[in-house]
C-alpha cells in the first residue's frame, strides 16, 4: 500500500475505533442505568384519551421519582378500543390496558388468559377511575332546537353516530338512547320502536367515532352529532368553540372505561407493582383534577362538584342496571342477528 | 424424450427462487387463512353466506369495482393513447401523476375524495344529486386507486406499435376507424384486458379509501370489507377468515375466467 494513502487512513481508523468504543461503552452505562434505576410500563388505550395521559403519565413518573426514588418510563399507544385489545390478544406486552368498555378488556382474554377473570373487582369504582357520559353536539345557536333524546326523531332531524358493529363508543350511543326509551316509554317493544326511529335519521355510519366526529364537524352531515361529552368537549375546543355547542340530554348512560393490569405480562417482565400503582393513583386528587381538565369525569364526587359548569346534573343509569352488564348487552344488541341487525333489516325491507 | 440443453442456464435456481418466494409471500399466508377459516361450523357457514346483509355487500362490492374498472379502461385507453401518441407540455409531468394514486395512502384519497365531493364540498356542491355515501362515491373512490393499472399496461405496448403499419394502411386506403380496429385493436386488445383484470381485482378488495366516502349504510352502501371489519370488532375471527376466503375464491373465479378470454383473443388476434 503507498505510504500516502496509509497516512491517510490511520488516524481515521483510529478514530472511527475511539468512537466506537466511545458508544459502546455509553451503551452499556445505558443499559446498567436502566436496567438498575428504571422500568418501562407499556399502558395500551383507546383514541381519546391521548392529552390525559400525556399529561397523567408525567404526574405519575414525578409521583413515583419522589415515594420511590426510581425513575419510570411510561409509553401509551393509541387507537380504536376494539383494534388495541386485538393488538394485545396478538401478542402486543401492554402492561396496563385503559380501553372504552369493559367487554374490550374482557376480549383479551378469548384466545387464552391474560388478565385474571375478577379484574374488575381489582380497583375501585368497577375498576373506573373516570367517567363519561353520551351527550349531544349540535350547530351553534342550536338550530333545529334539540334539548333531548326525543327531538332526535323528529321531521327534518339528521343524526350523525358511527357503527355500533364497528365502534364501541357507537354501542354506548345506541344503548343510552335505548335506556331513555325505556325509561320514558315503558318497554323494551316502544325503546325498539324509539330505536329503529332515531337509525332512520342517521344518514351516514363511520366505522369510528373519529369518523363521525370528522363527518359532523368538517363535513357539514347532520344537525347533532352524539359523542361521549369528553370527546364533545375536545371538538369544541379544536375549533374554538365558534360553531358547535354541547347539549345535555335529561338522562343518558354512565360511560365507565375500565383500566386493568394485564397480569400475564407484568408477571413476566416483573413489572406488577408500579403497573399497579400507575392505576392506583388515578383515583388520587391530584390525578382526579388532571381528569376532569381533559373533560373526563372524575369518580370523587367531591372533585367532580367542583366543575358544575362543565359536568352539569343529569340522570345517569349504569349498564350494570339496566342491561345487565357488557357481555349481557353485546350479546342482545350488536352479535350478529342482534337486535341492531335487525333494526337495520327492517329499515331497509 | 431427451432432455433439451437449455439456452439460458440457471433454470432450477430460478425456478427453486420463484417457489420459494412465492410461497413465503403469497400461498402460505393464504393457506393458513384458508385453513383457519375451515373452523367454522356447517349451521354458521350457511347462515352466513345466505345472510341478506353479505349478499348486498359482496353484490355492491362486484358491482362498483366492475364499474370503476370498466370506466377505468375506457378513460385509461384514451390516458394512454394522449401521452404516448402526442407531445405537449407538461406530458412528463402528466406521466408522472399517473401514479400518484399508488403512492398515496388509500386513506388520505378517501378523506380527500369525500371532502371534494360531499354536498357541501367543492365539485359536489353543483350536483343535483349525492355522490359521496352513494355508490357513485365507492365507485369514484375505486376509479382513482386503480386508475395506473390501464395506463401502465397500455403504454408500453402502444409505444412499441409500428408506425409505419399504420402509415401503409393509410396509403392503401383504410379508414381510421378500420386503422383503429384492424391494426391497433388486436396489438393491445391482451394488455388492454390485463390492465381492466388488475384494476377490477385491486377494486374488489379494496377498503381504505372506500370506508369514508361509502356511507356505510347496512343493506345500501357497506361493502364487503368492511363485513369483515365488523366480524373482527366482534372477535370473530373465524368468521372473518371465512367472508376473506369467499372473497378471494370469488376474486379467483372471475380472474380465472378473464384470463381465459385473455389467451383466446390472444391467440385469435395473432
Amino acid at each position: 500500500m503507498q505510504p500516502v494513502l496509509l497516512a491517510f487512513r490511520l488516524p481515521a481508523a483510529q478514530w472511527l475505533g475511539r468512537k466506537t468504543a466511545l458508544i459502546i461503552t455509553a451503551l452499556a452505562a445505558m443499559a446498567t442505568f436502566s436496567g438498575a434505576n428504571a422500568a418501562t410500563i407499556l399502558n395500551v388505550s383507546y383514541d381519546p384519551t391521548r392529552e390525559l395521559y400525556k399529561e397523567y403519565n408525567q404526574l405519575f413518573a414525578q409521583h413515583w421519582q419522589q415515594t420511590n426514588g426510581e425513575n419510570i418510563t411510561i409509553r401509551t399507544s393509541h387507537g380504536g378500543s376494539g383494534k388495541q385489545a386485538r393488538s394485545v390478544i396478538d401478542g402486543l406486552q401492554a402492561d396496563v390496558v385503559t380501553l372504552a368498555l369493559a367487554g374490550d378488556i374482557d376480549a383479551i382474554n378469548s384466545r387464552q388468559t391474560l388478565i385474571a377473570p375478577d379484574w374488575q373487582s381489582k380497583f375501585a369504582d368497577n375498576s373506573t377511575p373516570y367517567t363519561s357520559t353520551i351527550v349531544f353536539l349540535v350547530r351553534k345557536g342550536n338550530p333545529k332546537n334539540i334539548r333531548d333524546w326525543d327531538d332526535l326523531v323528529r321531521e327534518g332531524v339528521e343524526v350523525i353516530t358511527p357503527n355500533p358493529k364497528t365502534s364501541g363508543g357507537a354501542r354506548w350511543n345506541f344503548l343510552a338512547a335505548w335506556a331513555f326509551a325505556k325509561a320514558k316509554y315503558g318497554s323494551d317493544d316502544k325503546a325498539l320502536a324509539f330505536v329503529s326511529e332515531i337509525y332512520r335519521h342517521v344518514p351516514v355510519l363511520d366505522t369510528g367515532a373519529r369518523g363521525a366526529t370528522t363527518s359532523f364537524v368538517q363535513r357539514g352531515l347532520g344537525d347533532v352529532l352524539l359523542a361521549w361529552e369528553n370527546e364533545a368537549y375536545l371538538a369544541l375546543a379544536e375549533q374554538g368553540g365558534g360553531e358547535f355547542e354541547i347539549v345535555t340530554p335529561s338522562l343518558s348512560i354512565l360511560a365507565e372505561p375500565p383500566v386493568a393490569v394485564v397480569d400475564a405480562v407484568v408477571d413476566k417482565k416483573g413489572t406488577r407493582e408500579q403497573a399497579q400503582a400507575y392505576l392506583q393513583y388515578l383515583y388520587s386528587d391530584e390525578a382526579q383534577h388532571v381528569i376532569a381538565k381533559h373533560f373526563y369525569r372524575p369518580r370523587n364526587a367531591a372533585i367532580l362538584a367542583q366543575y358544575p359548569d362543565r359536568f352539569p346534573a343529569l340522570t345517569l343509569v349504569t349498564i350494570d342496571e339496566a342491561f345487565g352488564g357488557w357481555a349481557s348487552a353485546q350479546k342482545t344488541y350488536f352479535d350478529d342477528g342482534g337486535v341492531f341487525d335487525q333494526i337495520f333489516a327492517r329499515i331497509n325491507e | 424424450m431427451t432432455a433439451v440443453p437449455r439456452i439460458i442456464p440457471g433454470f432450477k435456481l430460478s425456478l427453486g427462487y420463484t417457489i420459494s418466494f412465492l410461497s413465503l409471500i403469497v400461498l402460505i399466508p393464504l393457506f393458513a387463512l384458508f385453513v383457519f377459516s375451515m373452523q367454522i361450523s356447517w349451521s354458521e357457514f350457511v347462515q352466513l353466506i345466505t345472510g341478506k346483509q353479505l349478499l348486498l355487500s359482496l353484490w355492491l362490492s362486484l358491482r362498483t369495482a366492475f364499474t370503476a374498472a370498466l370506466f377505468n379502461t375506457l378513460l385509461g385507453g384514451v390516458l394512454a393513447w394522449t401521452l404516448v401518441r402526442y407531445r405537449f407540455f407538461g406530458r412528463k409531468l402528466m406521466d408522472t401523476f399517473i401514479d400518484m394514486p399508488f403512492a398515496l395512502p388509500t386513506a388520505v384519497a378517501g378523506i380527500a375524495l369525500t371532502a371534494i365531493y360531499a354536498q357541501n364540498g367543492i365539485i359536489g356542491q353543483f350536483f343535483a344529486f349525492k355522490i359521496a355515501y352513494t355508490p357513485i362515491g365507492i365507485t369514484l373512490a375505486l376509479l382513482f386507486v386503480t386508475l395506473p393499472f390501464v395506463v401502465r399496461t397500455l403504454q408500453p405496448v402502444l409505444q412499441d406499435l409500428p408506425k409505419d403499419v399504420e402509415e401503409a394502411a393509410t396509403i392503401l386506403g383504410a379508414s381510421r376507424m378500420q386503422i383503429f380496429i384492424r391494426i391497433i385493436l388486436p396489438a393491445i386488445l391482451p394488455a388492454w384486458i390485463i390492465g381492466f383484470t388488475l384494476a377490477f381485482a385491486r377494486a374488489i378488495g379494496e377498503y381504505g379509501s372506500v370506508v369514508f366516502i361509502a356511507g356505510n349504510i347496512p343493506f345500501k352502501t357497506e361493502i364487503l370489507p368492511l363485513l369483515i371489519v365488523a366480524k373482527l370488532d366482534q372477535y370473530n375471527y373465524v368468521a372473518a377468515a371465512m367472508i376473506g376466503v369467499i372473497m378471494l375464491l370469488i376474486s379467483f373465479t372471475l380472474l380465472f375466467i378473464i384470463n381465459i378470454i385473455q389467451h383466446r383473443l390472444a391467440r385469435f388476434g395473432s
